[in-house]
């Protein structure tokens, strides 16, 4: 398997490009207005708006016009974001009043007419600018066991799984820990007690894998004053999820399986 | 590859991870008073009187409205007509108490939901048990002991005894 490749030349592009670089695949390019709700308490005791004009183009998203201040205009803007495509969790903000990710969320799909407005999400202690403390809801994710308990012997190879029990559990699998859904919920807003979509859904995740077996210990945390109860099916966390999980219909499923359990 | 760097030690000793064990204690799960099952057993009756008072509720409202004269045959004579039949008693008490129990479980999760103080649910949970408590001993009572013609003690009825009970005692 030794054939000797050549490299060819690269041939020259097909694609006649515009001298002026306004030809027909120019990305369009229009001003916005950002603002962003600013908290530093070594500032200013309470939150205030700041706002900026920006030039975006059409490829842009939020967090690109976050950025764009942060690393032109004002390096005291303060927000978190780790990949930047949406995938770490790490950029859940409330935009425009609703909770998305800053780097799936395009400023053409928003409205640009307006100012946009950009808050840390709601219901956490907010720390600086965008940033909040997010340890009152790790705490409420580590206590439904968010990890795999067998009580067999491992075997030496994989727990085998048919497709049929995989697809089960498929939806909620796809949580990224950002916390825009448990930050969307009004009962979670009133006090912080209440464990949240978010750790409802990654307590489904393994309630509903036929490799575990500690679903009955999760029931039995989520049958809580402060459990599954308290969703009053709002659809907040469904419509803010960034991944598309069915969040209120994962906190259904939960719900009747504590049900059944007990009846 | 060579430094003058003195080699880092890892991991780090005795330098906490920033955030550990320290949580606002707002966050803090209280031990409740009451058990999750009684929320489970609060979330399956708003579930099930719900739909019983569908049925209650516009089955009660066509007798009332759409059967005979329809709305002009409402006055006193045909509630205490319908409340000398025993089925009517006790469709009559089965909503009062469903429709009590459901109202007020339902805001008791919305004060549940809305009051931020425990002094302040405390207080409005108390003005709303007691209140329920009153309506339903009180419309229980009514639907038992209801009277139309009330009778003296002489056999006689009374003076303002509404007229269809002068038929009614002949």
């Amino acid at each position: 398997m030794s054939t000797p490749t050549v490299d060819a030349a690269e041939p020259a592009s097909k694609i006649d490009l515009n001298e002026s670089g306004e030809g027909a695949g120019a990305v369009e390019s229009f001003e916005i207005t950002l603002k962003v709700r600013r908290y530093d308490p070594e500032r200013a005791e309470d939150a205030w708006w700041d706002e900026w004009q920006l030039t975006m183009y059409g490829t842009d998203r939020v967090l690109d016009a976050l950025h764009k201040v942060k690393w032109e205009i004002d390096g005291s803007l303060t927000f978190r974001r780790s990949c930047a495509h949406g995938i770490c969790g790490s950029d859940a903000m409330r935009i425009n009043g609703r909770n998305r990710l800053a780097c799936k969320t395009l400023l053409k799909d928003l409205d640009t007419s307006k100012p946009i407005l950009v808050e840390a999400i709601k219901g956490l202690p907010i720390e600086k600018d965008l940033i909040v403390d997010m340890e009152p809801f790790f705490q409420s994710y580590r206590e439904i066991m968010p990890f795999l308990v067998n009580n067999s012997p491992a075997p030496t190879a994989e727990r085998l799984q048919s497709p049929e029990d995989r697809a089960r559990f498929d939806d909620t699998t796809k949580c990224i820990l950002c916390a825009a859904c448990t930050s969307s919920c009004p009962v979670f807003w009133t006090d912080g007690q209440y464990f949240g979509p978010a750790a409802i859904v990654n307590a489904h995740r393994f309630i509903f894998d036929s490799r575990d077996d500690a679903g009955d210990m999760r029931l039995e945390v989520l049958n809580d004053k402060e459990g599954v109860w308290r969703c009053r099916t709002t659809f907040n966390c469904t419509d803010a999820c960034p991944r598309g999980i069915e969040v209120t219909k994962a906190i259904q499923e939960v719900k009747t399986a504590i049900l059944t359990r007990s009846l | 590859m060579t430094t003058a760097n003195s080699e880092a030690v890892l991991p780090a000793q005795g330098i906490e991870a920033p955030r550990s064990g320290r949580i606002d204690p707002k966050y803090l799960r209280r031990s409740s008073s009451t058990s999750g099952s009684f929320e489970m057993a609060a979330w399956l009756f708003m579930r099930v009187s719900g739909a019983a008072l569908v049925v209650l509720i516009f089955v009660h409202l066509w007798v009332n409205l759409m059967v005979g004269d329809g709305i002009h045959q409402i006055d006193f004579a045909f509630v205490a007509g319908k409340w000398a039949n025993p089925v009517w008693q006790f469709w009559d008490l089965t909503m009062l108490w469903l429709a009590m129990l459901h109202g007020t479980n339902g805001m008791r999760t919305i004060i549940n939901d809305y009051a931020e103080k425990d002094s302040t649910r405390m207080w409005l949970k108390s003005i709303l048990f007691l209140s329920a408590t009153v309506i339903i001993v009180l419309g229980t009572m009514v639907i038992f002991t209801f009277e139309p013609c009330l009778m003296n003690e002489a056999g006689e009825l009374m003076e303002r005894a509404p007229s269809f009970c002068q038929s009614a005692v002949q």
